[in-house]
Order: structure tokens, then sequence, then C-alpha cells
């Protein structure tokens, strides 16, 4: 069963106000990738409220732990500006599906009318094939992709895409980076220096940086998030492959703990299957709220 | 947030041992904590909850509360209990012999590092003087037939793959065909990553697995993998069947619960671990040591391992001569503090060692101070830090302005530096006399 129908199967029993209750609940909540920590604090907070108020029913407590969980959340809206030069960067650790992530949201500004021209910079020079892999999704999508050949250094792939971009009119640069370990030290300061290079060349554009990560991932994304944070300033997260029984509890936690807003969720294979985080949206389906 | 955890087990621990006696609720407490030190290092609830069960009984018994050291005994219970389950030592993969083709079926969700892995695998049996084919079947993730194909390159081994094919149970059953044809003894077979709730993706897998009847199919899955892990494992094994694990990215501070999960709700054993993205970043899995990674209790081999990297036995041997005949020099000083700084941290360091864990914060270690160390050394030259006799008041003026701290501070350093060259002396000398006993002793006893 479904995490989502497990909970919804849950939350639609009768009897609440037992102890047994909550601690489900909350064992639920952590099986969700909530965290220890935080599933105890949202139970504790539910618990209060129902002893307080009195919420009977299970449709009320429901929509009580959304409204907990709420407060928790974050969205961010990350869109290309109109009438400005855009630059996106997109960073993680190996894996988590960064170059398809590039491809899926050209495709997203596109089709919403948020970006006329957008240049794809193949700045994962790293990892074999994944130049051409970025140029295959360039071809599907019709998007011109800056590339140089594997090994060369990425700080110089940017800078290239940037200007050519800017040369040709064109309003968004969307660019992927290798995948790396955030333990990497010399690896994150290559991305710290990759991110200077980008910050000064694109100087005046609006320049996002995107941190992507895999929905199935567990505490360990807190540490992700913070080791980026700490080289480059994070200002959103692209939660992919969400459509597996990953729950992605640990984006309520990445709120939490670091503030962190989720802008973009990332679900099937196909271009289009990604769209704006919305919290109230992703609590129903983590709560399984019709 | 990691050594808040391990910290709080050692305060329990602590409290625990401290006592003569332990009572059951202090057992109680220390369970619940190693339950959460458990669910923070992403092993699956349910899986925690049967363990934690399970221990408790045992840490109950009369054994625990009345052993000399309640508290250590306990954690040892733990550990153990830990070690068991993740596996009774090293697995290796169950291959036929060269005489024939032995099939490896890798699989595994999306990017869970399938392609990379494939390369590793080939890499390793190819050290071991096997004769091995990758068979590219990953046809859906764009370039990933050429990503193989690369790596294949790189590793000096032969890649099977069709242009333009959309079937990978014909490229599969065509790639074994050509193993066995041209007598390679092992043909691994790289597939798409799926999702284990795609039904016709799965079936696909299946077919595939019908089609190469594989000796082992190993399960790549992410070492950072939250929850979900155990769900995943279950699955792939239910519906495709697997014989093993291969943990990929161990190489993140990921406590790699999942590992945990993994084998205690498939009971197929973790066989590999993955390490960086170079072609020999495949380790073999120990469950000892993964058992004190979860807890959290530090990690005494790998230090000892690390260490050992950073020091070569020439090094020693040299440095050993140089403390022997007062040799040792601010030269030698300096490259030993960028030494200590090439084990890690030294924080990272104190936290591989047991007990040790979480309880030494940052600020509490004179990291600061080997900094100013280090600067201090730079200023000085080449001819200074060979014969800091020669360093007098006015040299250690100039350095302390190069290095911006203040003379006081030079003057502590080169007194410091005195102190150990006398400390080192002394210390070969005793090691010397030792020796020299021993000799002694095995001379006579012939």
């Amino acid at each position: 069963m479904r995490f989502a129908d497990r909970l919804k199967a849950f939350l639609g029993k009768a009897t609440i106000e037992q102890e047994a209750y909550f601690e489900e609940l909350c064992d639920l909540l952590v099986e969700g990738d909530l965290g220890a920590a935080l599933a105890s604090k949202v139970t504790d907070e539910l618990k209060t409220a129902c002893t307080r108020r009195g919420i009977p029913g299970s449709e009320p407590i429901k929509l009580e732990l959304k409204r907990i969980l709420l407060a928790y959340c974050r969205e961010a809206i990350i869109e290309p500006q109109k009438g400005s030069f855009n630059v996106f960067l997109l960073l993680g650790v190996n894996g988590v599906g960064k170059t398809t992530s590039c491809a899926k949201l050209a495709r997203h500004y596109l089709d919403k009318g948020l970006a006329h021209d957008v240049v794809l910079a193949a700045g994962d020079t790293f990892r074999a094939a994944a130049i051409e892999q970025l140029k295959i999704h360039g071809e599907r999508l019709g998007l011109r992709v800056v590339a140089q050949k594997q090994g060369s250094d990425p700080g110089a792939v940017l800078y290239d895409a940037i200007e050519s971009a800017q040369a040709q009119g064109a309003d968004l640069v969307i660019a992927d980076t290798a995948g790396r370990m955030h333990t990497r030290q010399d690896l994150v300061r290559e991305l710290a220096k990759i991110d200077k290079i980008v910050a000064t060349k694109a100087a005046g554009a609006s320049y996002r940086r995107l941190l992507v990560l895999d929905a199935t991932t567990g505490q360990n994304a807190l540490r992700q998030a913070e080791a980026f944070g700490e080289a480059v300033h994070l200002d959103g997260v692209i939660l992919t492959k969400m459509d597996s029984s990953a729950k992605g509890g640990i984006v309520i936690a990445l709120a939490k703990e670091l503030g962190l807003p989720i802008a973009f969720v990332g679900t099937g294979e196909s271009y289009t299957d990604i769209k704006p985080y919305k919290a109230e949206a992703f609590l129903d389906e983590f709560l399984g709220i019709a | 947030m990691l050594e808040k955890i391990s910290q709080k087990f050692g305060d329990i621990v602590r409290t625990i041992g401290g006592k003569a006696t332990i009572s059951e609720k202090n057992v109680e407490d220390a369970v619940e904590q190693i339950k959460l030190t458990l669910l923070e290092a992403d092993v699956n609830l349910r899986v925690v909850r049967r363990f934690v069960n399970a221990t408790l009984e045992e840490a109950k018994g009369e054994k625990v509360l009345r052993s000399v050291n309640p508290g250590q005994m306990f954690i040892k219970i733990v550990y153990d209990r830990m070690v068991g389950l993740l596996g009774e030592g090293r697995q290796d993969l169950v291959l036929k012999g060269p005489d024939t083709t032995s099939v490896i079926l890798l699989l595994g969700l999306q990017g869970s590092g399938k392609t990379t892995t494939a390369a590793k695998l080939a890499f390793h049996l190819k050290g071991k003087g096997r004769r091995v084919l990758i068979a590219a079947c990953d046809l859906v993730r764009p370039a990933a037939v050429e990503q193989l194909a690369v790596l294949g390159a790189q590793v000096g081994v032969d890649v099977y793959k069709e242009e333009g094919a959309s079937d990978p149970v014909k490229v599969a059953a065509a790639a074994l065909a050509k193993a066995k044809h041209e007598l390679y003894d092992v043909l691994i077979v790289d597939t798409t990553g799926r999702l284990q709730i795609d039904e016709s993706m799965m079936d696909e897998l299946v077919r595939v697995r019908a089609a190469v009847k594989p000796d082992e199919s190993l399960l790549v899955a992410d070492a950072m993998t939250g929850q979900a892990a155990a769900d995943i494992a279950k699955t792939f094994d239910e519906k495709v069947g697997i014989s093993g694990v291969i943990l990929s990215k161990f190489d993140s501070d990921a406590r790699g619960g999942a590992a945990l999960s993994l084998r205690s709700v498939t009971g197929k054993p973790v066989k590999f671990v993955g390490v960086s993205e170079k072609p020999e970043g495949l380790e073999p899995f120990y469950p000892d040591r993964m058992a004190s990674r979860i807890l959290g209790m530090g990690d005494v081999v790998s230090l000892v391992e690390k260490a050992q990297e950073v020091y070569n036995q020439e090094e020693a041997l040299d440095l050993e001569k140089k403390m022997a005949n007062e040799s040792f020099s601010l030269e030698d000083y300096l490259d030993q503090i960028s030494k200590v700084k090439k084990v890690g941290s030294v924080k990272g360091m104190l936290d591989m060692i047991p007990g040790l864990a979480g309880q030494v914060s940052e600020e509490q270690l004179d990291a600061e101070g080997m900094k100013y160390e280090e600067a201090i050394l730079r200023s000085m030259t080449k001819k200074e830090r060979q014969n800091h006799l020669i360093i007098g008041q006015t040299r250690r003026t100039r350095i302390a302005k190069g290095s911006g701290t203040s003379v006081a501070q030079v003057n502590r350093l080169l007194k410091k530096f005195e102190k150990t060259r006398l400390m080192m002396k002394k210390m070969v000398k005793n090691k010397g006399a030792m020796a020299k006993m021993m000799q002694g002793q095995q001379q006579g006893g012939r």
C-alpha cells in the first residue's frame, strides 16, 4: 500500500483520543521521512489541539494535522523575470535528476510563456555522456545547448553559455552541473567557484540556484542542503522522483530546520512531469486528503 | 544534528555506566535513545521496532543488570545484534567457474548508480582475472548507452550495444549469446532505472531476467535513501528476485541506515559499497563497520586506514631516524601539521574514535592554534625552518609581522618545538633500548 493510502486509511479510523492513536500517527509521520524529532513535535501539537479544543471525528483531525504541517512548509516561486536576463543553476548530489530537471524546467517555462528563448548549458563536464544526454534533451525540445568537451572547465562552459545566450537575445540560461557529494570539499569548492563565475558574468541578471533533491532521500537531505548552502546561496529545492512510493516528507523538515523553500516537484519521465510546489496540494497528497 | 544525537546517546550511556546496578527504567530510556538514533540514521521504522524489542528482552536479563559495567555491556549487546543482523562477515559474489559464463543483473531505481556500478564491478572482476562483457540494456535514459561505452573503454572492458535498439530483452539475450560464443566468463547486464511501483517496467525486468538467467541479481541502492528503502527492496525482491545489494554513494555522510533496512527486510546480504566516482571505487562491505557507523560509535578501522593512506612506511621510518639523531627540524614539524590536515579535520578524526564521537565540539579543539602555528612556520625562511637556532630577536619580530601574530606566539611555538624534540629523543631512545632488549632475548633463546 502506498504511504498516502496507509495514512488515509489510518486517518479514516473512528477511534481517536487514545494514546495509541497518536503513537501510531507519529510512526506514520516518521515513515514519511519527516524525521523522528519533527514527527513527535507535530504529534504533540496535534494532541494538544485535540484535548484543548476537542476535535471530533477523523475529518477535522485530518484538517488540523494539515494546518499544523502547513505552518512548517515553505514555498518558493522561481520564475524568470520578464524583461531581464535570467540564469538558473541546478546542483545536487549524484543521480538525483539534475539533467532531466534542466530539460523539464525549460519546457515548463516555455509552455507557460514565462520564457521565450531558453539556452541549456552543459555544465556537467565530468560524468561520461552527460553532455550527450543534455544534447539529446535539447534536440527533442528544440533548444540550443552550449557545451564543450568532457573534462573541460565547467565555469568556462557556463561563461560561454551566458555570453552566447546574451548575444542571441535569449532570456533564460538553465545550467546543469556535475553531481557531487556534499562531503567532497574540493568539489563543493569547485561549485562555489562556478557560482562566482556565473554571478560575475551575469551581474545584473536574475540568478537563481536550485538544489535538486531525490524524494526518496532520508535525513541526509538536511546535510546536503546545509553543505551546499554554505558554499552557495540556495534559492529553492527541486524535489524529483515524487511518483515512487517516496513520501518526500523530508521537505517539511528542510523548510523547518533550514528555512529552505521548495520550488518544484518532478514526477514522471516525460518533459511535462514537473509542477511548481504548492504546500497545500503537497500536504493533501501527503495526508491523502482528496 | 548527528553530533547532538550521539552526544545524547553518550550521556545516557554514561548515566547508566556510572551506576553499579541499572534499573529496567534506565534500560528503557537508553533503548528509547537508541530508537531515535536509528531513526535519524534512516533505518526503517518497522525494522527499528523489531530490533529494539528484541534488544530490550536481552538487555533486561540478569546478565546485563548485574554485570560489572552494565552500560558498556548494553552497548555491546546492541552492537553485536546489529552486526548479526547486517550479516555474518563479508559476502562475496557467487559466480560460476571461469569455464562458463556467469551473469550479473543490475537493477534499481533511477539515479541509484547502476551504470557507474556496472563499470566498477567490471573493473573489479577484471582485476580478479575475469573476462567481462557489459550489456547496455538501459535504452530509456538519453545517452545511457554512450555513458556505458565511455566507462567501458575507461576500465578496458568490452560493452555490448545495439544501435537504435528498443527492446532490452532482445539486447540482453543477444549479449548473452555473444558472451557465450566469444568465451567471456562474466556478463554484467545494466538496466534502466525504474520505480518499483511501475508494473509494466517491472514486467520488462522479469523478462530480461528470464532471458539471461542471472547468477546474481543485485539491487543497486542509494545509501542516502530514507524510510522508503525497505519498500523498494521488498518490491524488487518479490517481483524480480534479488540475490544481494550494492549500496552506492557510500562516501556521503549518510549513516546508511538503509543497509539495515534492506538487509532485514529482504534477508539478502549487502555485497559491496560504492565510493567515489572512480572505477576502483567499489569496496567490500563489512557489517561491523556499518554497525558502528549507524550507531555513530566511531570507526577505528577506518581511522587507521585513513592514517595509513597519508603516512607511508618509508616516511614513518625516515621520521623516526630524524627523531633519533635530532635532525627533526621545523620543516618536518610543518610537514606533520599538513599531514594531520590531510587525514581530515581534527574533529573528523576524533569522531572516528569510539566514545568520543559527538563529544568534542570544534571549539574545544585547538584547530585555531594549529592554523596560527602553520602561519608562523610558513612565514619563516627555509633556512630558518631547517635550523631553528638561528632565529634571533630580529627574525622573531619579522616572523610575527609576516604571520600576523605576536612575538610571544612565535616564542611559544619555538619553546613547544624544543620540548617536542626533547620528548621525541627520549621516546626513540626508549624504543631503541627496548628493541635491543628484545633482540638480546631472542638471541639468548636460541
